[in-house]
């Protein structure tokens, strides 16, 4: 039990003296994931906005299966992407197995649901009130789009956010697809994994405290912006 | 009533769940490598051991350094490594009760079959690396503390290519601890250290058609033992240096009191015993000698 409390020392020191290691790991996480939520949300919240808004046959399936694939379990998202571009996939001559573009690729799949998903209920939270208050001012549906759109604005991002917190987390898909080939796709999940492997669980935890740190200083920068945006 | 008789069922069931059914059976929790796992050997053994002991044992297989730690903490009652320094560390430091030779395997050098950096037929382990060094040919390390890690990084010293070492300051037991890697250089562009295991190793090196230390028996079983065979070579092997032997250590019952140190001497020295020492002898694995019997001169 006391590795517990070495953990935490270990986290400190490590933070504290700039470990250069550290530092690569931490970047490769934060590069990697930001990369994956930036795309999924290109893709997740305008593919949202047009669930909400459109009614269409086969819309309640479709959300249906967005819902179901928000317990997608990145082992499966791994060996899928896996498939196309390991050098006997389709796309092996790419030679995307093992890079950091691979790992966006499987982090991307793992969370547009998640921003699909949570971008439509976002809209349909909205007061059905702002829509015909929107209509009787003359508004065209375009700017009625927009109203429900911007009041919808703190949960989208919450949305987003939530994309950002799992791919950070996730270490299957980075391992399988990564390779956690150290000081190029080693980021802080499969680095722990690997620690914990090799009975290092001292380091292990400490990068897993590194890692909430991190979390913890982007959730503060988020609040700022969420903030600012209200004023 | 029927909602009673549920409840003694649900009730049933969780004392069932909980119950230590195998109290009074002979079983034994095992720390091994992947490697000894992955060889087949053991499916091969414990069956036999429980034919002849009534021993059962549950088996743990991970890297050499993770099996070690589950020694170290008691939470196994023995452990199958191969790493002799540290094993003999394991000993003196008090967590192993006695280290027992059991067998030998050999590590070979497996690349791609265009051969960059032309070591096919080269016998000498650390020619072959400073080759692979010198061409900056692509090379995927376990890069897990394994037993195979610690001979790579072995064989790299011997090899007296300059390496770099980077380490990382930890705490452990209040005091200040550094965790040191040792590599050739070029990391991430030419050498890949990726923290897996052996398999993993061998698919990554033939995905990126690089070259890679393995012990011999995953190999041949990546190689012949599947439908679609790796696509890597055999192309130095045969050095002295590429030895690697196993070793066999119940965990000490004076730091543990907890563990079954009985049955795991008895397993112990039954792995070392003629008979078991000829049938090491005659696993093989793809129409090829995997093992090599230590304890017993004679046993062919």
């Amino acid at each position: 039990m006391e590795f517990l409390l070495d953990s935490l020392f270990s986290a400190l020191l490590l933070l504290w003296s700039i470990d250069p290691e550290l530092v690569e790991i931490v970047s490769v996480s934060l590069k990697v994931s930001s990369s994956s939520t930036i795309i999924a949300s290109i893709v997740g919240v305008p593919a949202g906005l047009l669930i909400a808004f459109r009614e269409f046959p086969g819309k309640r399936l479709l959300i249906t299966t967005l819902n179901t694939l928000l317990a997608l379990p990145t082992v499966v998202v791994g060996l899928f992407v896996y498939a196309f571009i390991s050098r006997r996939g389709i796309l092996g001559v790419l030679d995307l197995l093992y890079t950091q573009k691979a790992m966006i690729i499987g982090q991307v799949i793992l969370i547009i649901p998640i921003i699909t998903v949570f971008t439509i209920s976002a809209i349909s939270r909205i007061d059905e009130r702002y829509r015909k208050t929107a209509m009787t001012l003359g508004a065209d549906a375009l700017q009625t789009a927009w109203v429900i759109i911007r009041e919808a604005r703190f949960a989208i991002v919450a949305a987003v956010i939530a994309a950002f917190g799992r791919v950070i987390a996730e270490v299957g898909i980075s391992m399988m697809l990564g390779g956690n080939a150290k000081g190029f796709t080693r980021n802080m999940t499969t680095a722990m994994a690997l620690e914990y492997d090799k009975g290092e669980f001292v380091l292990s935890v400490a990068l897993g405290i590194v890692l909430l740190t991190v979390s913890f200083g982007l959730n503060i920068f988020f609040n700022y912006i969420q903030g600012r945006a209200r004023v | 009533m029927k909602k009673g008789l549920l409840f003694i069922h649900a009730a049933a069931l969780v004392i069932l769940a909980f119950s230590p059914v195998d109290a009074a059976e002979k079983v034994i929790k095992m720390s091994t490598t992947t490697s000894t796992e992955n060889s087949g050997l053991l499916d091969v053994l414990l069956p036999e051991l429980e034919k002849d002991t009534g021993i059962k044992i549950k088996v743990f297989a991970k890297g050499t350094g993770a099996a070690i730690r589950d020694g170290t903490d008691g939470n196994v009652d023995i452990i199958f490594v191969h790493a002799k320094a540290r094993e003999d560390k394991f000993v003196a430091d008090g967590y192993g009760a006695y280290r027992l030779g059991v067998m030998h395997n050999d590590f070979v050098i497996v690349g791609p079959a265009a051969d960059p950096a032309a070591i096919k037929g080269k016998k000498d382990a650390t020619r072959a690396l400073r080759m692979i060094a010198g061409k900056e040919a692509p090379f995927v390390s376990r890069g897990d503390d394994s037993g195979t890690h610690t001979k790579e990084q072995a064989l790299w010293k011997a090899s007296g290519i300059p390496l770099t070492t980077t380490s990382t300051e930890i705490v452990s037991k209040g005091k200040k601890k550094k965790l040191s890697f040792v590599y050739p250089g070029g990391l991430g562009k030419w050498y890949f250290s990726i923290g897996q295991g052996m398999g993993k190793t061998l698919t990554y090196a033939e995905e990126k058609q690089a070259y890679a230390l393995t012990d011999r028996g995953t190999y041949l079983n990546y190689k012949f033992g599947r439908e679609q065979g790796l696509d890597l070579d055999i192309l130095c092997e045969g050095d002295s240096l590429l030895f690697n032997p196993y070793g066999i250590i119940p965990v000490n019952p004076k730091k543990y009191p907890h563990v079954k140190f009985d049955l795991a001497d008895q397993f112990a020295k039954w792995l070392v015993s003629p008979r078991i020492q000829a049938m090491i002898a005659r696993y093989q694995i793809q129409g090829h000698q995997a093992f090599y019997p230590d304890a017993v001169s004679d046993a062919k």
